[in-house]
């Protein structure tokens, strides 16, 4: 692509992943009403759509107040981190085979990298706020990213093993002949959970915890800043979402009927879909269950499809 | 000790109590009535009874009564089993056949012992449909309210009335299930102690009226530990208040001062706070004589302007506490300071102490005097000027009962027995005095004398004790009774104003120490901190002479109505030696008219202070709320004067507790003053300790009227309480800082043995304040000269002062009830000195320019006139005086009024 | 471990039933759901069936409230009954949870089905006695207090409350 082109594209994917996870917060109430036998939002517009952009308007006016006893610099720049980590996050993601901002060779490992930068917001959110709920959400998020960071990497291992290459472009092409969600089944449980807990949703929202911790570590945000988190939170969804299509999914590819974006997007919106019922049917775990489950569930069983996977594509070389 | 089992678990237990007290000291809930820890058992409600066993064999067993038990080694009794239980069930049920269903309506509610004891013996369903009685209430004066419909016959009031208090006027009328506790007819009670029925009473029979009038629950009080400031006894009280008005004052246990009783003047002469005008904001008086109001600027601006490089002179205050006194005394020097008290008050308490400092007998507090076993009394009307030292002597004739019925190994709680058994045999209390008192009835002899003739007799006493031979049957018998005693108690104090007098006492004391007998001296003081100001002025004391002749440009006046010590011309000539007058009170006194400045002090329910009462024990008393407006504690304002005379050594102080270690310097007296109570920094498991109970209600909307918002708490900088309900209220937080009783189930004040380690003994923080004179040295006073012996003079009589529990002092009669009760002043003359004037009773008589009305009384002795002491109308006259009586012309005898009205009009 | 994960997809399924079944939402403003009479909304004071103020100032709904939004002062009155200075009910406190009514001993404080009672101005929210006294007797129409309390008021005298006797004539000596 010409760089005119990648300029415009990069735009339209900046302002089409903000835009959807705006419209994801309306969605995503909707969906929960429906499940939950009652409306959601449903004044404002068609079917309530409009709902948010009278929340955008409500943050915006808001006061934009920073607490007297918080670490003023920390505080603002906590919010932004892990909107950028994200947005940046969405350069590597392969939605149809020439359709990418950046196709680098280890695009697997920006990924990851990204999305480990989004624990510095909360954590950083946590400690500015010098508030004891806040303190207590950035410690729990810090413990419980790092830890899921862990799995979630080694779970693609198998992934990147059988594709033999950290390229997406190179991982999606791998999946024609059959998903890798049929093969790597094991991995894609493992990624599916750390996705959740990466992006702190319900019911892994553990640093957050309304009923423990107030809100934990935005409990002194409002206005934009807690608007940035909250984008933050529903971008990484849409990120989680994307890589498991393009990681397990097939990503765009498809019968031809369809144009390999729609497959995409079809894939990635069914994902979130799941994200949702999750939201609505699972309640959150305690936080000691939430770490043994990594260490002593996760883990190992991320080791055994890791060393099956290893010796499987040994012998399939052999 | 014996070893009791209870519910099948072994204690080991005092010997010689009775097996309710004991289980109330191990801590277990057992409902009764007619108990009370002061006045003994006599098993008359049925309410406290358990099952006792024989022996381990026994499976039926029998119900007793637990208070009419003796403890014995090996008893077996079981409290909770269902026997016991259903039994106490159904007696609760039958007491409230009657019971008329006004919970709501009654004052006694939230803090009803009928209530608690209801709930704890788990009866609920009314099972009588029949009709219940009632009765009519009657008019008990303006401080008790009457509600007969309650009474559950307990007879706790008629016993603490009659027996304990010696009153005459309330008893059990009427026959069988219509018994009547009220007077023979509507009347006012007369006892001073009647207000303690309201505590004594187990339901809602006898309650406060100035409260019924103006109700607040129990636990919507805010109450802090305070000190009555009513006389010099030092009573422990517990106001309580709530929206900025004092409600009512409680009594706080102190096993060592008053233990569970107060006088009415300390219970209902708190009121003024609420009822006198009072002074709410800084004001200068213009040219035109009228004050104008001072924000807080311009009040700074004008103190400065008022004092700075000036030079000072400061007038006390025995009514102020020691702090603010101390803190006066050091800003002006104590060579200006003057105690507040004239020089004649000044010179008798500097003698009352040298006397307790130097004399060989113990200078005892309630409790001692509770245990003496002979009295004299020298020219006091205690019941009138220390009320609750005469209920402690009225205790201390009943030890003869007590030796008696120890010779049968009766227990000193069978009530009922033992007042059988001693009738009228009482310990000997001999009472020397200018006319009758109300201890008469208990006395084994009284005197009526005059002053001087008082002090010849008290010398002739301690010569007879000493063997000099006397022909006087009166000193023979005085003499004869306190040799007999082993703990003989002399009282006197300044009442008669004669230096002799205390001079007898003292060596009537001293004597019978020598004599080998534990002998105890007391003396009262006129005021809350009397005795404080005479140790605080011990060295250097200025009259009100001296500051006139001082020099001094500024006067500044701390809580002293002068007006009240001193004739109009006194003050007057004061005025214009000294040309600025600063006053600081928190009433509208006549001296604060003289003054160009007027700064608005905190009243007694806003303030720390501490109090020495006559014993020399320092108390301390805790504000019970924030001074509302512009009112301060005295001692700050006193800190505003310091920094605006700019005097270095008194503006680094910040805490009330840093005022006595700071300036008291060496004196080991003073600062024993700080051992009365735990400083500002004490923590209880961490937590300051709350004022409020856990139950205070409407915090949410008591101020909502003035804004929603909710306003941040009031920060009690000063002590360890909290204006807060949060905080640690453990049962055993020091008992200077116990500021409400409550303990789960038991809400009324019935709880107090949840504090107690022992019934009756001290609380488990300990008994509060510290005793001072212990440590005191003071050189004897050289002895004052005899008097001469008194002859009557024609056309003249000697005045005699007679004080009055409601009405002598300067606070009681600012609340409504108390004046009320005080009345007018009266002149009391002998009969046949009233006939030789030609005056009936009611008349009226002129003396020294006022006009009293008459009262004819046998007591007088002739040729002496006694006049109603501290009333407006009397405070030109002094004992002593030799005045002509005349006919007041013109007098119309006041309107009567009738006691129905007064209830029908309130 | 297989079990609590096929009880999760269990969770899951069941939910994802509820996309086909009707919501349980009555729209208001526009539907107005049936509120019973004992519904908790609105506090009020009710008076007695002779119409005078029923609440006697004893304290007790304050005590229960959880929020301590309720403050009152007794005062009483010239013929002897108890009655509220002043009765305050903040609203911006209060959770309707229906204690001070349960509370009450003489049926006066009541929770209506009104809830509808929002403003802009929280100082609104406090309502005084004179926004709280209503004219009638609420869900409780026969009770009266003093009828069966033993107090004496004027215009009835002690004996003349339910079940009681007249008043005992202390003189007399006859069983």
């Amino acid at each position: 692509m010409s760089e005119t082109s990648t300029l415009v594209f990069g735009l339209i994917l900046l302002l089409g992943a903000v835009g959807v996870a705006a419209g994801l917060t309306w969605f995503e109430r909707r969906l929960l009403g429906i499940w939950q036998d009652r409306y959601g939002p449903n004044r404002l517009g068609p079917l309530g759509a409009l709902q948010v952009l009278a929340d955008m308007l409500k943050l915006l006016t808001k006061d934009d107040w920073v607490p007297p006893f918080a670490d003023r610099v920390v505080f603002v720049f906590a919010p932004t981190a892990i909107v950028i980590a994200m947005l940046l996050g969405f350069a590597v993601v392969p939605f149809s085979p020439d359709m990418h901002l950046l196709d680098m060779n280890i695009g697997l490992l920006f990924f990851l990298g990204m999305t480990s930068l989004a624990v510095y917001s909360v954590l950083l959110g946590g400690l500015a706020s010098n508030n004891k709920y806040a303190l207590l959400g950035g410690l729990r998020s810090a413990a419980q990213m790092i830890s899921y960071e862990v799995f979630m990497g080694l779970s693609l291992m198998g992934v990147v093993m059988l594709a033999g290459s950290f390229s997406l472009q190179d991982i999606v092409r791998a999946q024609e002949g059959m998903w890798f969600c049929v093969h790597q089944f094991l991995g894609l449980y493992v990624f599916l959970i750390a996705g959740i807990a990466e992006s702190h949703r319900l019911p892994f929202d553990l640093p957050e915890a309304e009923h423990e911790l107030t809100a934990g570590f935005h409990t002194e945000y409002g206005g934009m800043k807690f608007a940035m988190f909250m984008l933050g939170e529903y971008l990484g969804l849409i990120l989680i979402s994307c890589m498991m299509t393009a990681l397990f999914f097939g990503g765009w590819l498809g019968p031809d009927f369809l144009p390999p974006l729609a497959w995409f997007l079809l894939k990635t919106g069914i994902i979130i879909l799941f994200f949702i019922l999750l939201r609505a049917a699972i309640p959150r775990p305690r936080y000691d269950q939430l770490m043994s489950l990594g260490w002593k569930v996760m883990l190992p069983l991320t080791l055994v499809n890791l060393a099956a996977t290893g010796a499987v594509a040994l012998w399939m070389e052999g | 000790m014996p070893v009791i089992r209870v519910d099948g678990q072994d204690y080991e237990v005092e010997a010689g109590g009775n097996l309710l007290e004991t289980c109330l000291e191990l801590g277990m809930d057992l409902p009764y009535f007619c108990w009370h820890p002061a006045m003994g058992s006599i098993g008359a409600c049925r309410q406290c009874a358990v099952v006792q066993y024989q022996n381990e064999e026994d499976t039926r067993g029998r119900i007793v009564m637990a208070c009419m038990t003796p403890v014995t080694e090996g008893a077996i009794i079981d409290l909770t089993g269902d026997r016991a239980a259903a039994f106490r069930r159904t007696v609760v049920e039958s007491l409230m056949v009657d019971h008329p269903h006004d919970c709501p309506v009654c004052a006694e509610g939230g803090e009803c012992h009928l209530q608690d004891m209801t709930v704890m013996t788990g009866h609920r369903d009314r099972h009588y449909r029949g009709t219940k009685k009632t009765y009519r209430n009657q008019y008990l004066g303006p401080l008790i309210h009457h509600e007969m419909n309650r009474c559950i016959t307990c007879y706790r009031c008629t016993r603490f009335y009659r027996d304990y208090a010696g009153g005459t006027d309330l008893a059990a009328l009427a026959a069988h299930d219509h018994v009547y506790f009220g007077r023979h007819r509507e009347g006012t009670l007369e006892s001073p102690f009647a207000g303690d029925l309201v505590e004594v009473c187990p339901t809602g029979v006898f309650t406060d009226k100035s409260l019924v009038h103006d109700y607040t629950r129990k636990w919507d009080l805010q109450s802090a530990p305070s000190v009555c400031t009513g006389c010099g006894v030092g009573c422990n009280t517990l106001p309580g208040e709530r929206y900025g008005r004092l409600k009512r004052i409680h009594n706080r246990y102190n096993d060592e001062v008053n233990g569970y009783f107060l006088c009415d003047r300390g219970r209902f002469g708190g009121n003024h706070v609420n009822d006198a005008p009072r002074i709410d904001y800084p004001a200068r008086r213009e040219a035109d004589g009228r004050f104008r109001a001072l924000d807080q600027a311009a009040c700074q601006a004008q103190l400065a302007d008022c004092i700075a490089g000036k030079r000072l002179a400061g007038i006390g205050s025995p009514r102020a506490g020691l702090e603010a006194n101390l803190l006066l005394q050091r800003l002006v020097g104590a060579e200006r300071f003057n105690s507040g008290m004239d020089d004649g008050e000044h010179k008798l308490l500097q003698r009352s102490l040298s006397h307790l400092v130097n004399s060989a007998a113990r200078n005892p507090s309630h409790r001692d005097i509770e245990s003496a076993d002979a009295v004299l009394v020298l020219g006091e009307d205690l019941t009138q000027v220390a009320a609750r030292t005469a209920l402690a002597l009225r205790q201390s004739v009943r030890n003869e009962a007590y030796r008696l019925a120890a010779e049968l190994k009766l227990a000193p709680w069978q009530d009922a027995a033992i007042r059988n058994l001693a009738q009228d045999r009482r310990s000997p209390l001999h009472i020397v005095s200018a006319g009758s008192t109300d201890l008469d009835d208990v006395a084994a002899g009284h005197y009526r004398l005059v002053a001087d003739d008082q002090a010849r007799l008290a010398a002739q006493i301690a010569a007879a004790i000493d063997g000099e031979p006397s022909g006087d049957a009166a000193v023979l018998r005085i003499r004869d009774d306190l040799l007999a005693a082993q703990r003989p108690l002399v009282i006197s104090g300044a009442s008669a104003g004669s230096a002799a007098l205390l001079d007898g006492a003292a060596a009537i004391a001293n004597a019978l120490a020598r004599a080998g007998r534990e002998a105890m001296l007391s003396f009262t003081t006129p005021e809350c901190n009397s005795l404080g100001q005479a140790l605080l002025c011990r060295d250097s004391h200025a009259s009100f002479e001296s500051l006139e002749a001082s020099g001094a440009e500024v006067l500044i006046i701390l809580e002293n109505d002068l007006l009240r010590r001193l004739s109009p011309e006194r003050v007057e000539a004061l005025r214009e030696r000294i040309p600025i007058w600063i006053g600081i009170d928190s009433l509208e006194t006549g001296t604060l008219a003289y003054c160009d400045l007027v700064l608005p002090a905190a009243a007694f329910t806003e303030t720390e202070a501490s109090f020495v009462s006559q014993e020399g024990r320092a108390q301390r008393a805790f504000p019970v709320h924030p001074p509302a407006e512009a009112r301060r504690p005295g001692w700050q304002w006193l800190l505003a004067l310091a920094r605006a005379a700019g005097n270095t050594a008194l503006v680094a102080l910040e805490h009330f507790d840093d005022i006595v270690p700071t300036l008291a310097g060496e004196d080991p007296v003073l600062q024993g003053v700080m051992r009365a109570a735990p400083d500002h920094q004490f923590r209880s498991r961490g937590l300051k300790i709350p004022r409020q109970p856990h139950r205070y209600s409407g915090r949410t909307a008591m101020a909502a009227d003035v804004s929603v918002h909710e306003p941040r708490l009031s920060e009690d900088r000063d002590s360890a309480l909290a204006y807060s309900m949060e905080g640690s209220a453990a049962a055993d937080r020091p008992a200077a800082l116990l500021s409400y009783v409550w303990s789960p189930g038991w809400n009324s004040n019935q709880s107090l043995h949840k504090f107690q380690a022992d019934i009756g003994g001290a609380l488990r923080g300990d008994s509060g304040g510290a005793r001072l004179l212990d440590e005191l040295t003071m050189p004897a006073v050289a002895e004052a000269p005899r008097p001469e012996a008194f002859r009557r003079r024609d056309g003249q009589w000697l005045l005699q002062g007679r004080h009055h529990l409601f009405g002598s002092d300067e606070l009681s009669r600012l609340s409504a009830g108390p004046a009320e009760r005080a009345g007018r002043a009266h002149l009391y003359l002998h009969p046949n000195d009233a006939q030789s004037l030609g005056l009936a009773e009611g008349d009226g008589v002129t003396l020294e320019g006022c006009a009293l009305e008459l009262r004819i009384d046998a007591s007088q002795v002739p040729g002496s006139a006694g006049y109603a002491v501290g009333y407006p109308e009397t405070l030109a006259l002094r004992s002593g005086q030799w005045v002509p009586l005349s006919v007041a012309s013109d007098w119309q005898r006041p309107p009567q009024v009738i006691g129905s009205d007064r209830e029908a009009a309130s | 471990m297989l079990g609590s994960l096929l009880s999760q997809l269990r969770t899951l399924g069941t939910v994802l039933r509820h996309t086909f079944t009707r919501a349980e939402t009555v729209e208001y403003p526009e539907q107005k759901p049936y509120l019973a009479p004992r519904y908790r909304g609105r506090i009020v004071l009710t008076r007695d069936p002779d119409g005078d103020e029923r609440c006697v100032a004893c304290n007790l709904c304050a005590v229960a409230c959880p929020v301590d939004c309720i403050a009152l002062q007794q005062g009483v009155r010239e013929d002897g009954r108890w009655y509220p200075e002043f009765f305050r009910i903040n609203f911006s406190r209060c959770i309707m949870c229906g204690m001070c009514e349960e509370a009450c001993p003489t049926a006066a404080i009541q929770l209506t089905p009104d809830f509808e009672m929002c403003e802009y101005d929280r100082q609104s929210m406090v309502y005084e006695k004179e926004h709280l006294l209503i004219d009638g007797t609420g869900k409780y129409h026969d009770y009266n207090f003093y009828r069966v309390s033993g107090l004496q008021i004027f215009g009835k005298d002690k004996g003349e409350a339910l079940d009681e006797e007249p008043p005992v004539d202390v003189k007399s000596l006859l069983p």
